[in-house]
């Protein structure tokens, strides 16, 4: 018989969660949970919950919450942020809340170099809607509203959001990343631990993007999915460190 | 202007901007339109002066006021209003016509999930761009939901610069009572005119707000500020005490004000800037021996409909004066019920009525009668 020899208190994160088998968000939820466990944070902890699969992440994470209209996490982020310095602020979009009818926010918060936290979860999709064309769905991949696959002449090309904001002045950090083996994961944490050290060091704005899958909208098995995260989403969207302005220990 | 100033000679806009300061207003986000820009300029103003006093070492004016910020949009500023409310702070902003068309989807947010702040409409005309002048035209929106789903918003309505302030002040304290929007729903004249005001007296009553706000869940639950219940029953269970509340303000939040409605045989029924015109009416007619009255509602939501029901009883007719097709006299018919016949007249494009024109229609029902 095996023996637990050390298991760490989990505070912040209460699975378990409603979301499909094999999907990401669960994983990101234990990732941003630990960082936030790790970094004893909890308690200074706003949560902004935006519109999308995630939208229930207040009732997975053991800390305040807000939800918010779909897209403008990052102006509500900024009201909390501008008048809860102390708190710490951090927003979980998806890619249709974040790249698509909330562009302009994400946008200005970065701009401004809002001293916040944000994480972008792409997983190329409408998850919640049922599959439907996202800003970032890849060229040639099949939605529910790109059934022949997304024909870059006719609706343009993938959004890379980090790139789009690392014309900007303002940003802190800009990381790409995914959670397709363990190594990623591990990647995936200390990104997010990172954001939030930069958060509370009051340097400004960063955003961690994490490629995710989505089983149930793209048609395959779990183990299928993660394939398809690491061997056609990061050829579209490169992982690393896009921007890091300032020298803050991982 | 200090705080030891007790009166000035100021523009609408400045009003409201010198009595939210004084309210002890904390953040106020913004995006600038015409006819209502005055009030971001006056608070961004406050904002920067606080700065400079901070830097050199000094006292700010408002120590309450915390940020000014201009967002990228409307939609973004009313999002900025919503997360900061939700922190327990006093936090407002101000708009018109396109802006506040824009606003209404987190308005609806604030209303569900229950966050209290203050709005400024500075009507202009409309629709679409319409143009930049003083219309009633947003009273369906502001007063009938305006956004989606059922919610109710406390709409008090000014006539003069004295009230943008006072009811500035009112409605900070009322919006936090009630946990819930508020709007302070002006037009381009009494944004844009210059009167002399007397600085409210409102107390600033400050409520309790710990046991929802968000600062962090430290040695208590976690406080969630949501408007989504998936849960049919949860959502029903939700809307009741929405509805509960809503019953409960209006029970205790009607106001209007009455001008010699006592032997009235007809009553004019309007609310701001067109109200101070009808006022003179009033006293025009009766020198003419025309029985004329006002009625003013105040608060628009919620509406005094009791009080118009019992004037209806014993007056002849109501005349509904407003800066729009009529949108408010649809709420006066309902309160009158048909005890008596409701005219309307009504001027639009920032136009307003003169004395003659209204005395002419008065004279008209009179000849109806």
């Amino acid at each position: 018989m095996s023996k637990v020899l050390y298991s760490p208190k989990v505070e912040t994160y209460t699975a378990p969660t409603s979301y499909c088998p094999g999907c990401g968000h669960g994983q990101l939820h234990k990732i941003i949970g630990d960082a936030i466990d790790e970094l004893k944070i909890r308690e200074k902890i706003i949560f902004v919950d935006s519109v999308g699969c995630s939208v229930f992440a207040y009732k997975y994470f053991d800390c305040d919450h807000i939800q918010v209209p779909h897209g403008r996490a990052p102006a509500a982020a900024t009201g909390i942020k501008r008048l809860m310095p102390e708190n710490v602020v951090l927003t979980y979009q998806g890619d249709g809340d974040l790249a698509a009818i909330g562009t302009a926010e994400i946008i200005h918060a970065a701009n401004r170099g809002e001293n916040i936290s944000v994480f972008f979860v792409n997983n190329a999709i409408y998850g919640m809607t049922g599959g439907q064309m996202a800003p970032t769905t890849l060229i040639g991949q099949k939605t529910t509203t790109s059934h022949t696959g997304r024909d870059e002449q006719v609706v343009g090309y993938p959004i890379k959001v980090c790139e789009l904001l690392n014309t900007l002045e303002a940003p802190i950090y800009l990381e790409r990343v995914a959670m397709f083996d363990a190594l990623h994961i591990r990647q995936t944490k200390e990104a997010i631990k990172k954001s939030f050290r930069i958060q509370l060091k009051n340097k400004g704005f960063s955003l961690v993007e994490i490629l995710s899958n989505c089983p149930t909208n793209w048609k395959m098995t779990p183990e299928q999915s993660m394939d398809y995260v690491k061997n056609e989403m990061t050829q579209e969207f490169k992982l690393g460190t896009i921007r890091d302005k300032e020298f803050c220990q991982k | 202007m200090g705080l030891e100033e007790k009166v000035a000679f100021i523009k609408g806009n400045e009003a409201v901007v010198e009595a939210a300061l004084r309210a002890g207003v904390n953040g106020f986000f913004g995006y600038p339109i015409t006819p209502a820009s005055e009030i971001s300029e006056g608070m961004a103003k406050a904002f920067w002066e606080n700065l400079e006093a901070i830097k050199k070492g000094g006292k700010p004016r408002y120590p309450d006021y915390q940020i000014f910020l201009q967002m990228e949009s409307e939609i973004a500023s009313i999002n900025a209003v919503f997360g900061g409310a939700a922190t327990g702070k006093r936090v407002m902003t101000a708009s018109s016509g396109p802006g506040m068309s824009l606003k209404q989807e987190a308005i609806s947010f604030m209303a569900g999930a229950e966050v209290p702040a203050v709005i400024v409409n500075v009507m202009r005309g409309g629709p679409g761009l319409g143009n930049i002048s003083g219309e009633q035209s947003d009273y369906f929106q502001t007063v009938k939901g305006g956004g989606h789903g059922d919610y109710k918003v406390l709409t008090l309505a000014p006539n003069s610069v004295q009230e943008m302030a006072d009811l500035t002040s009112l409605l900070f304290n009322l919006t936090d009572k009630y946990r819930s929007p508020g709007i302070l729903l002006a037009d381009g004249y009494l944004g844009q005119m210059k009167e002399g005001i007397i600085f409210p007296e409102t107390k600033t009553e400050f409520t309790d707000k710990s046991s929802w706000c968000l600062n962090g869940a430290k040695n208590r639950e976690k406080h969630v500020v949501n408007s989504l219940f998936i849960n049919q029953d949860e959502l029903e269970a939700h809307k009741i005490r929405l509805k509960t509340k809503f019953d409960l303000m209006e029970k205790n939040e009607i106001r209007f004000e009455e001008y010699k409605t006592r032997n009235a045989e007809i009553i004019i029924a309007s609310y701001g800037v067109v109200s101070r015109i009808a006022k003179d009416v009033v006293d025009t007619a009766r020198k003419e021996g025309m029985k004329v009255g006002l009625i003013r509602p105040i608060s628009l939501w919620p509406f005094p409909q009791e009080k118009i029901r019992k004037l209806a009883k014993k007056t002849k007719a109501f005349l509904t004066l407003e800066l729009s097709f009529g949108q408010m006299v649809e709420d006066v018919k309902l309160a009158v019920n048909g005890q008596c016949p409701v005219h309307f007249y009504g001027r639009y494009g920032g136009n307003l009525p003169t004395e003659e024109e209204i005395i002419k229609q008065i004279k008209k029902i009179y000849k109806k009668k």
